[in-house]
Protein backbone atom coordinates (compact mmCIF):
# COMPACT_ATOMS: atom_id res chain seq x y z
CA UNK A 1 0.00 0.00 0.00
CA UNK A 2 1.32 3.35 -1.04
CA UNK A 3 0.73 6.27 1.28
CA UNK A 4 1.47 9.76 0.12
CA UNK A 5 1.69 12.63 2.56
CA UNK A 6 -0.70 15.36 1.44
CA UNK A 7 0.58 18.86 0.77
CA UNK A 8 0.52 20.52 4.18
CA UNK A 9 1.25 24.04 2.87
CA UNK A 10 -2.37 25.28 3.01
CA UNK A 11 -3.01 23.87 6.50
CA UNK A 12 0.07 25.34 8.19
CA UNK A 13 -1.94 28.00 10.12
CA UNK A 14 -4.24 25.28 11.49
CA UNK A 15 -1.30 23.05 12.40
CA UNK A 16 0.51 25.89 14.18
CA UNK A 17 -2.68 26.80 16.01
CA UNK A 18 -3.17 23.18 17.15
CA UNK A 19 0.44 23.05 18.38
CA UNK A 20 0.04 26.34 20.21
CA UNK A 21 -3.15 25.23 21.94
CA UNK A 22 -1.60 21.91 22.99
CA UNK A 23 1.58 23.56 24.27
CA UNK A 24 -0.48 26.02 26.33
CA UNK A 25 -2.57 23.18 27.71
CA UNK A 26 0.60 21.43 28.91
CA UNK A 27 2.36 24.59 30.08
CA UNK A 28 -0.67 25.39 32.21
CA UNK A 29 0.44 22.63 34.60
CA UNK A 30 3.75 24.33 35.35
CA UNK A 31 2.94 28.03 35.14
CA UNK A 32 1.39 29.46 38.26
CA UNK A 33 0.93 33.00 36.93
CA UNK A 34 -1.93 32.71 34.45
CA UNK A 35 -1.16 36.15 32.97
CA UNK A 36 1.84 34.54 31.28
CA UNK A 37 -0.53 32.16 29.50
CA UNK A 38 -2.75 35.03 28.40
CA UNK A 39 0.26 36.87 27.04
CA UNK A 40 1.62 33.76 25.32
CA UNK A 41 -1.71 32.89 23.73
CA UNK A 42 -2.41 36.38 22.39
CA UNK A 43 1.12 36.75 21.03
CA UNK A 44 0.88 33.19 19.67
CA UNK A 45 -2.34 33.94 17.80
CA UNK A 46 -0.63 37.01 16.35
CA UNK A 47 2.18 34.71 15.22
CA UNK A 48 -0.28 32.29 13.61
CA UNK A 49 -1.69 35.23 11.65
CA UNK A 50 1.70 35.60 9.94
CA UNK A 51 1.64 31.98 8.77
CA UNK A 52 -1.50 32.86 6.78
CA UNK A 53 0.70 34.70 4.26
CA UNK A 54 2.23 31.61 2.70
CA UNK A 55 -0.77 29.34 3.00
CA UNK A 56 -2.92 29.09 -0.10
CA UNK A 57 -4.23 26.32 -2.29
CA UNK A 58 -6.23 23.13 -1.97
CA UNK A 59 -5.13 20.00 -0.17
CA UNK A 60 -6.31 16.68 1.33
CA UNK A 61 -7.93 15.63 -1.92
CA UNK A 62 -9.86 18.89 -2.30
CA UNK A 63 -11.37 18.68 1.20
CA UNK A 64 -9.52 21.69 2.53
CA UNK A 65 -9.16 24.99 0.70
CA UNK A 66 -7.22 28.05 1.71
CA UNK A 67 -8.19 31.07 -0.41
CA UNK A 68 -8.72 34.80 0.08
CA UNK A 69 -12.21 34.23 1.44
CA UNK A 70 -11.04 31.86 4.16
CA UNK A 71 -7.97 34.00 4.94
CA UNK A 72 -10.12 37.09 5.53
CA UNK A 73 -12.38 35.15 7.87
CA UNK A 74 -9.38 33.72 9.72
CA UNK A 75 -8.22 37.30 10.24
CA UNK A 76 -11.59 38.08 11.87
CA UNK A 77 -11.23 34.99 14.09
CA UNK A 78 -7.72 36.02 15.17
CA UNK A 79 -8.87 39.56 15.99
CA UNK A 80 -11.75 38.04 17.93
CA UNK A 81 -9.49 35.63 19.83
CA UNK A 82 -6.83 38.23 20.70
CA UNK A 83 -9.32 40.87 21.84
CA UNK A 84 -11.30 38.31 23.85
CA UNK A 85 -8.13 37.14 25.59
CA UNK A 86 -7.13 40.74 26.36
CA UNK A 87 -10.47 41.57 27.96
CA UNK A 88 -10.51 38.28 29.90
CA UNK A 89 -7.31 38.55 31.95
CA UNK A 90 -8.62 40.64 34.85
CA UNK A 91 -12.24 39.55 34.43
CA UNK A 92 -11.76 35.82 34.98
CA UNK A 93 -9.69 36.63 38.07
CA UNK A 94 -12.59 38.70 39.43
CA UNK A 95 -14.98 35.83 38.68
CA UNK A 96 -12.51 33.51 40.49
CA UNK A 97 -12.17 31.13 37.55
CA UNK A 98 -8.59 31.99 36.68
CA UNK A 99 -7.67 28.64 35.14
CA UNK A 100 -5.16 28.17 32.34
CA UNK A 101 -7.30 25.91 30.15
CA UNK A 102 -9.51 28.92 29.48
CA UNK A 103 -6.98 30.21 26.96
CA UNK A 104 -6.39 26.88 25.23
CA UNK A 105 -10.16 26.41 24.89
CA UNK A 106 -10.39 29.80 23.17
CA UNK A 107 -7.62 28.69 20.82
CA UNK A 108 -9.30 25.34 20.09
CA UNK A 109 -12.56 27.12 19.39
CA UNK A 110 -10.73 29.50 17.04
CA UNK A 111 -9.14 26.47 15.36
CA UNK A 112 -12.61 25.02 14.76
CA UNK A 113 -13.70 28.31 13.17
CA UNK A 114 -10.62 28.32 10.93
CA UNK A 115 -11.42 24.79 9.74
CA UNK A 116 -15.03 25.82 9.07
CA UNK A 117 -13.95 28.78 6.97
CA UNK A 118 -11.60 26.56 4.96
CA UNK A 119 -13.90 23.56 4.55
CA UNK A 120 -14.46 22.53 0.93
CA UNK A 121 -16.17 19.33 2.02
CA UNK A 122 -19.17 18.77 4.25
CA UNK A 123 -17.28 16.28 6.47
CA UNK A 124 -14.56 18.84 7.24
CA UNK A 125 -17.22 21.49 7.76
CA UNK A 126 -18.96 19.30 10.35
CA UNK A 127 -15.72 18.55 12.20
CA UNK A 128 -14.73 22.22 12.34
CA UNK A 129 -18.19 23.19 13.53
CA UNK A 130 -18.13 20.63 16.34
CA UNK A 131 -14.63 21.57 17.48
CA UNK A 132 -15.72 25.20 17.64
CA UNK A 133 -19.02 24.40 19.35
CA UNK A 134 -17.73 21.90 21.93
CA UNK A 135 -15.02 24.30 23.11
CA UNK A 136 -17.55 27.11 23.34
CA UNK A 137 -20.00 25.01 25.40
CA UNK A 138 -17.31 24.51 28.03
CA UNK A 139 -16.35 28.19 27.98
CA UNK A 140 -20.01 29.23 28.42
CA UNK A 141 -20.17 27.13 31.59
CA UNK A 142 -16.76 28.20 32.82
CA UNK A 143 -18.01 29.78 36.07
CA UNK A 144 -18.74 26.38 37.59
CA UNK A 145 -20.15 27.63 40.89
CA UNK A 146 -22.61 30.01 39.21
CA UNK A 147 -25.91 28.37 38.35
CA UNK A 148 -26.59 30.93 35.59
CA UNK A 149 -23.38 29.98 33.82
CA UNK A 150 -24.28 26.26 34.13
CA UNK A 151 -27.69 26.95 32.72
CA UNK A 152 -26.22 28.91 29.81
CA UNK A 153 -23.85 26.06 28.98
CA UNK A 154 -26.62 23.47 29.18
CA UNK A 155 -28.96 25.43 26.92
CA UNK A 156 -26.18 26.12 24.46
CA UNK A 157 -25.16 22.45 24.39
CA UNK A 158 -28.68 21.07 23.96
CA UNK A 159 -29.67 23.48 21.19
CA UNK A 160 -26.25 23.31 19.55
CA UNK A 161 -26.38 19.50 19.44
CA UNK A 162 -29.98 19.65 18.20
CA UNK A 163 -28.98 21.96 15.36
CA UNK A 164 -25.94 19.89 14.38
CA UNK A 165 -28.19 16.81 14.17
CA UNK A 166 -30.26 18.76 11.62
CA UNK A 167 -27.10 19.70 9.75
CA UNK A 168 -26.06 16.03 9.65
CA UNK A 169 -29.46 14.86 8.42
CA UNK A 170 -29.22 17.44 5.66
CA UNK A 171 -25.70 16.30 4.82
CA UNK A 172 -26.77 12.64 4.75
CA UNK A 173 -29.59 13.45 2.32
CA UNK A 174 -27.29 15.47 0.08
CA UNK A 175 -24.84 12.56 0.18
CA UNK A 176 -27.56 10.06 -0.72
CA UNK A 177 -28.73 12.18 -3.64
CA UNK A 178 -25.39 13.19 -5.10
CA UNK A 179 -23.06 10.44 -3.84
CA UNK A 180 -20.44 12.91 -2.63
CA UNK A 181 -19.76 15.41 0.14
CA UNK A 182 -17.38 17.61 -1.84
CA UNK A 183 -18.95 21.04 -2.35
CA UNK A 184 -17.79 21.48 -5.96
CA UNK A 185 -18.76 17.91 -6.90
CA UNK A 186 -22.22 18.44 -5.37
CA UNK A 187 -22.70 21.57 -7.48
CA UNK A 188 -21.59 19.70 -10.61
CA UNK A 189 -23.91 16.76 -9.90
CA UNK A 190 -26.88 19.06 -9.33
CA UNK A 191 -26.43 20.87 -12.64
CA UNK A 192 -25.62 17.81 -14.77
CA UNK A 193 -28.53 15.76 -13.41
CA UNK A 194 -30.98 18.65 -13.29
CA UNK A 195 -31.77 18.20 -9.60
CA UNK A 196 -32.57 21.88 -8.92
CA UNK A 197 -36.28 21.17 -8.44
CA UNK A 198 -35.79 17.93 -6.47
CA UNK A 199 -37.90 18.00 -3.32
CA UNK A 200 -35.50 15.92 -1.23
CA UNK A 201 -32.65 18.23 -2.14
CA UNK A 202 -34.77 21.26 -1.21
CA UNK A 203 -35.55 19.63 2.12
CA UNK A 204 -31.89 18.90 2.81
CA UNK A 205 -31.01 22.49 1.90
CA UNK A 206 -33.67 23.67 4.33
CA UNK A 207 -32.23 21.44 7.09
CA UNK A 208 -28.73 22.83 6.48
CA UNK A 209 -30.12 26.39 6.51
CA UNK A 210 -31.83 25.65 9.86
CA UNK A 211 -28.53 24.42 11.34
CA UNK A 212 -26.67 27.54 10.20
CA UNK A 213 -29.59 29.64 11.41
CA UNK A 214 -28.96 28.27 14.91
CA UNK A 215 -25.26 29.03 14.70
CA UNK A 216 -25.69 32.62 13.53
CA UNK A 217 -28.65 33.11 15.92
CA UNK A 218 -31.17 34.15 13.27
CA UNK A 219 -34.86 34.29 14.19
CA UNK A 220 -36.72 31.85 14.59
CA UNK A 221 -33.65 29.86 15.70
CA UNK A 222 -32.49 32.44 18.23
CA UNK A 223 -34.21 31.22 21.42
CA UNK A 224 -30.94 30.11 22.99
CA UNK A 225 -29.04 33.34 22.36
CA UNK A 226 -30.41 35.72 25.04
CA UNK A 227 -30.14 33.17 27.88
CA UNK A 228 -26.72 31.92 26.83
CA UNK A 229 -25.33 35.43 26.30
CA UNK A 230 -26.64 36.55 29.68
CA UNK A 231 -25.44 33.56 31.69
CA UNK A 232 -22.03 32.99 30.12
CA UNK A 233 -18.96 34.87 31.42
CA UNK A 234 -19.05 38.31 29.75
CA UNK A 235 -15.70 37.83 28.01
CA UNK A 236 -17.03 34.61 26.48
CA UNK A 237 -20.25 36.35 25.48
CA UNK A 238 -18.07 38.81 23.55
CA UNK A 239 -16.11 35.92 22.06
CA UNK A 240 -19.09 33.90 20.93
CA UNK A 241 -21.20 36.80 19.71
CA UNK A 242 -18.52 37.40 17.05
CA UNK A 243 -16.56 34.19 16.37
CA UNK A 244 -19.14 31.43 15.94
CA UNK A 245 -21.42 33.88 14.15
CA UNK A 246 -18.71 34.83 11.66
CA UNK A 247 -17.77 31.16 11.22
CA UNK A 248 -21.42 30.31 10.60
CA UNK A 249 -21.58 33.00 7.93
CA UNK A 250 -18.31 31.80 6.37
CA UNK A 251 -19.68 28.26 6.04
CA UNK A 252 -23.13 29.49 4.97
CA UNK A 253 -21.62 31.61 2.21
CA UNK A 254 -19.40 28.83 0.90
CA UNK A 255 -21.97 26.02 1.05
CA UNK A 256 -24.79 28.00 -0.50
CA UNK A 257 -22.73 29.88 -3.09
CA UNK A 258 -20.72 26.84 -4.24
CA UNK A 259 -22.64 23.64 -3.52
CA UNK A 260 -26.11 25.09 -4.06
CA UNK A 261 -25.03 27.79 -6.51
CA UNK A 262 -27.60 26.67 -9.08
CA UNK A 263 -30.45 26.86 -6.55
CA UNK A 264 -30.00 30.52 -5.69
CA UNK A 265 -33.66 31.33 -6.17
CA UNK A 266 -34.71 28.68 -3.65
CA UNK A 267 -32.25 29.55 -0.90
CA UNK A 268 -32.74 33.28 -1.13
CA UNK A 269 -36.43 32.51 -0.57
CA UNK A 270 -35.41 30.75 2.68
CA UNK A 271 -32.97 33.44 3.84
CA UNK A 272 -35.09 36.56 3.16
CA UNK A 273 -37.70 35.71 5.83
CA UNK A 274 -34.90 34.78 8.25
CA UNK A 275 -33.27 38.16 7.66
CA UNK A 276 -36.46 40.20 8.07
CA UNK A 277 -37.54 38.27 11.19
CA UNK A 278 -34.08 38.64 12.75
CA UNK A 279 -34.07 42.39 12.22
CA UNK A 280 -37.65 42.72 13.51
CA UNK A 281 -37.47 40.52 16.60
CA UNK A 282 -33.89 41.48 17.49
CA UNK A 283 -34.46 45.22 17.36
CA UNK A 284 -37.94 45.33 18.86
CA UNK A 285 -37.38 42.91 21.76
CA UNK A 286 -34.08 44.63 22.63
CA UNK A 287 -36.07 47.74 23.57
CA UNK A 288 -37.68 45.93 26.51
CA UNK A 289 -34.45 44.61 28.06
CA UNK A 290 -33.07 45.82 31.37
CA UNK A 291 -29.90 43.69 31.37
CA UNK A 292 -27.22 45.06 29.07
CA UNK A 293 -25.86 41.61 28.13
CA UNK A 294 -29.35 40.52 27.13
CA UNK A 295 -29.83 43.74 25.18
CA UNK A 296 -26.58 43.16 23.32
CA UNK A 297 -27.72 39.57 22.66
CA UNK A 298 -30.84 40.83 20.90
CA UNK A 299 -28.73 43.43 19.12
CA UNK A 300 -26.48 40.63 17.87
CA UNK A 301 -29.55 38.78 16.56
CA UNK A 302 -30.55 41.93 14.69
CA UNK A 303 -27.03 42.30 13.27
CA UNK A 304 -27.25 38.73 11.95
CA UNK A 305 -30.27 39.95 10.01
CA UNK A 306 -28.29 42.79 8.41
CA UNK A 307 -25.38 40.50 7.57
CA UNK A 308 -27.76 37.98 5.97
CA UNK A 309 -28.56 40.69 3.38
CA UNK A 310 -25.01 40.23 2.11
CA UNK A 311 -25.61 36.51 1.53
CA UNK A 312 -29.06 37.09 -0.01
CA UNK A 313 -27.49 39.33 -2.68
CA UNK A 314 -25.67 36.13 -3.76
CA UNK A 315 -22.74 37.61 -5.65
CA UNK A 316 -19.14 38.45 -4.84
CA UNK A 317 -19.95 42.08 -3.95
CA UNK A 318 -22.57 40.89 -1.48
CA UNK A 319 -20.12 38.50 0.15
CA UNK A 320 -17.50 41.28 0.34
CA UNK A 321 -20.10 43.44 2.10
CA UNK A 322 -20.84 40.61 4.52
CA UNK A 323 -17.12 40.15 5.28
CA UNK A 324 -16.63 43.91 5.80
CA UNK A 325 -19.60 44.00 8.15
CA UNK A 326 -18.39 41.04 10.20
CA UNK A 327 -14.89 42.53 10.57
CA UNK A 328 -16.36 45.85 11.76
CA UNK A 329 -18.83 44.02 14.00
CA UNK A 330 -15.93 42.19 15.68
CA UNK A 331 -14.35 45.48 16.74
CA UNK A 332 -17.46 47.33 17.85
CA UNK A 333 -19.16 44.44 19.63
CA UNK A 334 -16.10 43.31 21.57
CA UNK A 335 -15.48 46.97 22.43
CA UNK A 336 -18.99 47.31 23.85
CA UNK A 337 -18.57 44.12 25.89
CA UNK A 338 -15.18 45.38 27.12
CA UNK A 339 -16.96 48.39 28.65
CA UNK A 340 -19.52 46.06 30.24
CA UNK A 341 -16.65 44.01 31.71
CA UNK A 342 -15.00 47.13 33.13
CA UNK A 343 -18.05 47.81 35.26
CA UNK A 344 -17.77 44.33 36.82
CA UNK A 345 -15.85 44.59 40.06
CA UNK A 346 -15.69 42.45 43.20
CA UNK A 347 -19.21 42.31 44.59
CA UNK A 348 -20.77 44.41 41.85
CA UNK A 349 -22.32 42.91 38.73
CA UNK A 350 -22.69 46.06 36.62
CA UNK A 351 -24.98 44.30 34.13
CA UNK A 352 -28.09 46.37 34.72
CA UNK A 353 -28.71 49.19 32.26
CA UNK A 354 -29.50 51.43 35.27
CA UNK A 355 -25.88 51.01 36.41
CA UNK A 356 -24.91 53.22 33.47
CA UNK A 357 -26.83 56.22 34.83
CA UNK A 358 -24.55 59.21 35.17
CA UNK A 359 -21.47 57.33 34.05
CA UNK A 360 -20.34 60.42 32.14
CA UNK A 361 -20.02 62.32 35.45
CA UNK A 362 -18.05 59.67 37.31
CA UNK A 363 -16.03 58.15 34.46
CA UNK A 364 -16.14 60.55 31.49
CA UNK A 365 -13.58 58.73 29.34
CA UNK A 366 -15.29 55.36 29.68
CA UNK A 367 -18.66 56.94 28.89
CA UNK A 368 -17.19 58.57 25.78
CA UNK A 369 -15.82 55.22 24.61
CA UNK A 370 -19.18 53.51 25.22
CA UNK A 371 -20.81 56.36 23.27
CA UNK A 372 -18.62 55.57 20.26
CA UNK A 373 -19.51 51.86 20.35
CA UNK A 374 -23.21 52.55 20.78
CA UNK A 375 -23.15 55.01 17.84
CA UNK A 376 -21.29 52.41 15.81
CA UNK A 377 -23.73 49.60 16.65
CA UNK A 378 -26.61 51.90 15.76
CA UNK A 379 -24.87 52.77 12.47
CA UNK A 380 -24.36 56.50 12.96
CA UNK A 381 -21.50 58.16 10.98
CA UNK A 382 -18.56 58.70 11.29
CA UNK A 383 -18.21 55.32 12.98
CA UNK A 384 -17.42 51.97 11.39
CA UNK A 385 -20.91 50.57 11.96
CA UNK A 386 -22.27 53.07 9.45
CA UNK A 387 -19.78 51.93 6.81
CA UNK A 388 -20.70 48.28 7.34
CA UNK A 389 -24.40 48.94 6.93
CA UNK A 390 -23.82 51.29 4.00
CA UNK A 391 -21.93 48.67 1.95
CA UNK A 392 -24.32 45.83 2.71
CA UNK A 393 -27.35 47.98 1.87
CA UNK A 394 -25.74 49.41 -1.29
CA UNK A 395 -25.00 45.93 -2.63
CA UNK A 396 -28.55 44.84 -1.86
CA UNK A 397 -29.97 47.83 -3.78
CA UNK A 398 -27.68 47.09 -6.74
CA UNK A 399 -29.03 43.54 -6.77
CA UNK A 400 -32.62 44.82 -6.87
CA UNK A 401 -33.65 44.25 -3.25
CA UNK A 402 -34.67 47.88 -2.66
CA UNK A 403 -37.76 46.91 -0.63
CA UNK A 404 -35.66 44.73 1.64
CA UNK A 405 -33.22 47.59 2.26
CA UNK A 406 -36.12 49.89 3.14
CA UNK A 407 -37.27 47.33 5.72
CA UNK A 408 -33.72 47.07 7.06
CA UNK A 409 -33.36 50.85 7.36
CA UNK A 410 -36.66 51.11 9.25
CA UNK A 411 -35.52 48.50 11.77
CA UNK A 412 -32.13 50.16 11.94
CA UNK A 413 -33.87 53.40 13.00
CA UNK A 414 -35.77 51.47 15.67
CA UNK A 415 -32.46 50.07 16.93
CA UNK A 416 -31.16 53.59 17.52
CA UNK A 417 -33.69 53.89 20.33
CA UNK A 418 -32.17 51.28 22.63
CA UNK A 419 -28.56 52.05 21.75
CA UNK A 420 -29.03 55.74 22.37
CA UNK A 421 -30.96 55.01 25.56
CA UNK A 422 -27.65 53.86 27.06
CA UNK A 423 -26.05 57.12 25.89
CA UNK A 424 -28.96 59.09 27.36
CA UNK A 425 -28.60 57.26 30.69
CA UNK A 426 -24.86 57.95 30.75
CA UNK A 427 -25.04 61.65 29.87
CA UNK A 428 -28.40 62.94 31.05
CA UNK A 429 -29.03 61.14 34.34
CA UNK A 430 -27.52 61.66 37.74
CA UNK A 431 -25.44 58.78 39.11
CA UNK A 432 -27.50 56.72 41.59
CA UNK A 433 -25.15 53.89 42.51
CA UNK A 434 -21.46 54.11 43.25
CA UNK A 435 -19.79 52.56 40.18
CA UNK A 436 -16.11 51.81 40.27
CA UNK A 437 -14.30 50.37 37.28
CA UNK A 438 -11.68 47.65 37.04
CA UNK A 439 -8.81 48.55 34.78
CA UNK A 440 -5.82 46.54 33.68
CA UNK A 441 -3.15 47.16 31.02
CA UNK A 442 -4.50 44.44 28.70
CA UNK A 443 -8.03 45.81 29.02
CA UNK A 444 -6.82 49.32 28.21
CA UNK A 445 -5.00 47.96 25.18
CA UNK A 446 -8.16 46.19 23.97
CA UNK A 447 -10.22 49.35 24.43
CA UNK A 448 -7.66 51.48 22.60
CA UNK A 449 -7.48 49.02 19.70
CA UNK A 450 -11.24 48.69 19.32
CA UNK A 451 -11.93 52.43 19.66
CA UNK A 452 -9.22 53.37 17.19
CA UNK A 453 -10.37 50.66 14.77
CA UNK A 454 -14.02 51.75 14.94
CA UNK A 455 -13.11 55.41 14.32
CA UNK A 456 -10.40 54.69 11.74
CA UNK A 457 -12.59 52.37 9.67
CA UNK A 458 -15.39 54.92 9.95
CA UNK A 459 -13.21 57.68 8.51
CA UNK A 460 -11.10 55.60 6.10
CA UNK A 461 -13.41 52.72 5.12
CA UNK A 462 -11.18 51.67 2.25
CA UNK A 463 -8.84 49.88 4.71
CA UNK A 464 -11.32 47.07 5.24
CA UNK A 465 -13.48 47.39 2.13
CA UNK A 466 -10.54 47.04 -0.28
CA UNK A 467 -9.15 44.14 1.72
CA UNK A 468 -12.50 42.34 1.57
CA UNK A 469 -12.83 43.01 -2.17
CA UNK A 470 -9.32 41.72 -2.80
CA UNK A 471 -9.99 38.66 -0.65
CA UNK A 472 -13.19 37.74 -2.46
CA UNK A 473 -11.75 38.17 -5.97
CA UNK A 474 -10.62 34.54 -6.23
CA UNK A 475 -13.80 33.03 -4.80
CA UNK B 1 -31.16 -7.61 -0.24
CA UNK B 2 -33.13 -5.15 1.88
CA UNK B 3 -34.24 -2.29 -0.36
CA UNK B 4 -32.78 1.18 0.28
CA UNK B 5 -36.23 2.64 0.94
CA UNK B 6 -36.65 0.58 4.10
CA UNK B 7 -33.48 2.01 5.55
CA UNK B 8 -34.55 5.54 4.72
CA UNK B 9 -37.93 4.96 6.39
CA UNK B 10 -36.19 3.49 9.45
CA UNK B 11 -33.72 6.38 9.70
CA UNK B 12 -36.48 8.97 9.27
CA UNK B 13 -38.50 7.24 11.99
CA UNK B 14 -35.56 7.14 14.42
CA UNK B 15 -34.68 10.78 13.67
CA UNK B 16 -38.28 11.89 14.15
CA UNK B 17 -38.59 10.00 17.45
CA UNK B 18 -35.42 11.85 18.53
CA UNK B 19 -36.85 15.25 17.54
CA UNK B 20 -40.14 14.53 19.33
CA UNK B 21 -38.27 13.29 22.40
CA UNK B 22 -36.11 16.42 22.43
CA UNK B 23 -39.15 18.67 22.30
CA UNK B 24 -41.49 16.75 24.62
CA UNK B 25 -39.41 15.20 27.39
CA UNK B 26 -38.46 17.36 30.38
CA UNK B 27 -35.56 15.41 31.87
CA UNK B 28 -32.16 16.63 30.70
CA UNK B 29 -30.68 13.11 30.54
CA UNK B 30 -33.53 11.91 28.33
CA UNK B 31 -33.13 15.00 26.13
CA UNK B 32 -29.46 14.06 25.66
CA UNK B 33 -30.55 10.51 24.79
CA UNK B 34 -32.99 11.93 22.22
CA UNK B 35 -30.12 13.81 20.59
CA UNK B 36 -28.20 10.51 20.37
CA UNK B 37 -31.25 8.96 18.69
CA UNK B 38 -31.28 11.76 16.11
CA UNK B 39 -27.59 11.21 15.41
CA UNK B 40 -28.13 7.46 15.08
CA UNK B 41 -30.92 8.09 12.62
CA UNK B 42 -28.39 10.04 10.56
CA UNK B 43 -25.88 7.19 10.91
CA UNK B 44 -28.34 4.61 9.56
CA UNK B 45 -29.04 6.90 6.62
CA UNK B 46 -25.35 7.44 5.87
CA UNK B 47 -24.40 3.77 6.07
CA UNK B 48 -27.34 2.70 3.91
CA UNK B 49 -26.40 5.26 1.27
CA UNK B 50 -22.75 4.33 1.57
CA UNK B 51 -23.53 0.66 0.95
CA UNK B 52 -25.95 1.43 -1.86
CA UNK B 53 -23.53 3.81 -3.60
CA UNK B 54 -20.50 1.57 -2.90
CA UNK B 55 -18.66 4.66 -1.65
CA UNK B 56 -16.77 4.84 1.66
CA UNK B 57 -17.39 8.53 2.44
CA UNK B 58 -20.64 7.86 4.28
CA UNK B 59 -19.01 5.35 6.59
CA UNK B 60 -16.10 7.72 7.26
CA UNK B 61 -18.54 10.45 8.27
CA UNK B 62 -20.35 7.94 10.50
CA UNK B 63 -17.14 7.22 12.38
CA UNK B 64 -16.65 10.93 12.93
CA UNK B 65 -20.25 11.36 14.08
CA UNK B 66 -19.89 8.55 16.64
CA UNK B 67 -16.67 10.07 17.98
CA UNK B 68 -18.06 13.59 18.20
CA UNK B 69 -21.26 12.29 19.80
CA UNK B 70 -19.17 10.66 22.52
CA UNK B 71 -17.34 13.94 23.17
CA UNK B 72 -20.64 15.79 23.19
CA UNK B 73 -22.16 13.35 25.68
CA UNK B 74 -19.10 13.70 27.94
CA UNK B 75 -19.37 17.49 27.95
CA UNK B 76 -23.14 17.35 28.33
CA UNK B 77 -22.97 15.08 31.36
CA UNK B 78 -20.20 17.20 32.88
CA UNK B 79 -22.37 20.30 32.53
CA UNK B 80 -25.35 18.46 34.04
CA UNK B 81 -23.22 17.41 37.03
CA UNK B 82 -22.00 20.99 37.51
CA UNK B 83 -25.59 22.18 37.38
CA UNK B 84 -26.77 19.42 39.72
CA UNK B 85 -24.22 20.48 42.34
CA UNK B 86 -25.58 24.03 42.38
CA UNK B 87 -29.25 23.24 41.97
CA UNK B 88 -30.21 19.63 42.65
CA UNK B 89 -32.39 19.09 39.58
CA UNK B 90 -32.29 17.49 36.16
CA UNK B 91 -35.67 18.83 35.12
CA UNK B 92 -35.59 21.55 32.46
CA UNK B 93 -38.66 23.33 33.84
CA UNK B 94 -36.73 24.03 37.05
CA UNK B 95 -33.82 25.54 35.14
CA UNK B 96 -34.99 29.09 34.58
CA UNK B 97 -32.57 31.48 36.27
CA UNK B 98 -32.81 33.93 33.39
CA UNK B 99 -35.97 35.33 31.95
CA UNK B 100 -36.97 38.34 29.89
Amino acid sequence: MNFQLPDIGPVIPELVMTGLALILLTAELFIKNKKVLAFASSVGVGGVAFTLIGASGTTFGGMFISDGYSTFFKLIFFINAILSILISVKYIAIEKVNFGEYYSLILFSTLGMMIMASAADLIVLYLGLELMALSTYILAGFIRYDVRSNEAALKYLLLGAFSSAFLLYGISMVYGLTGTTDLKAIAQFITTHGLTANHSLLLSMLLIAIAFGFKIAAVPFHMWAPDVYEGAPTSITAFMSVGPKAAGFAALGRVFMIAFGSMQFEWTAILIPLSILSMAVGNIVAIAQTNIKRMLAYSSIAHAGYVLLGVIVANNEGLAGMMTYLMIYAFMNIGAFAVVIMLRTEGFKGEDIKDYEGLAKTHPLLAAIMLIFMFSLAGIPPTAGFIGKLYVFMNAIDAGYTWLVIVAVIFSVISAYFYLRIVMYMYMREPKVEVSISTSPSMNLALIVTTVAVLAIGVFPSIVVDLAKAAISGF
Amino acid sequence: MVPLNWYIVLSTAVFTIGVIGFLMRRNVIIILMSIELMLNGVNINLIAFSHYLQDPRGQILTFFIITVAAAEAAIGLAIIIALFRNKATAHVDDIHEMQG
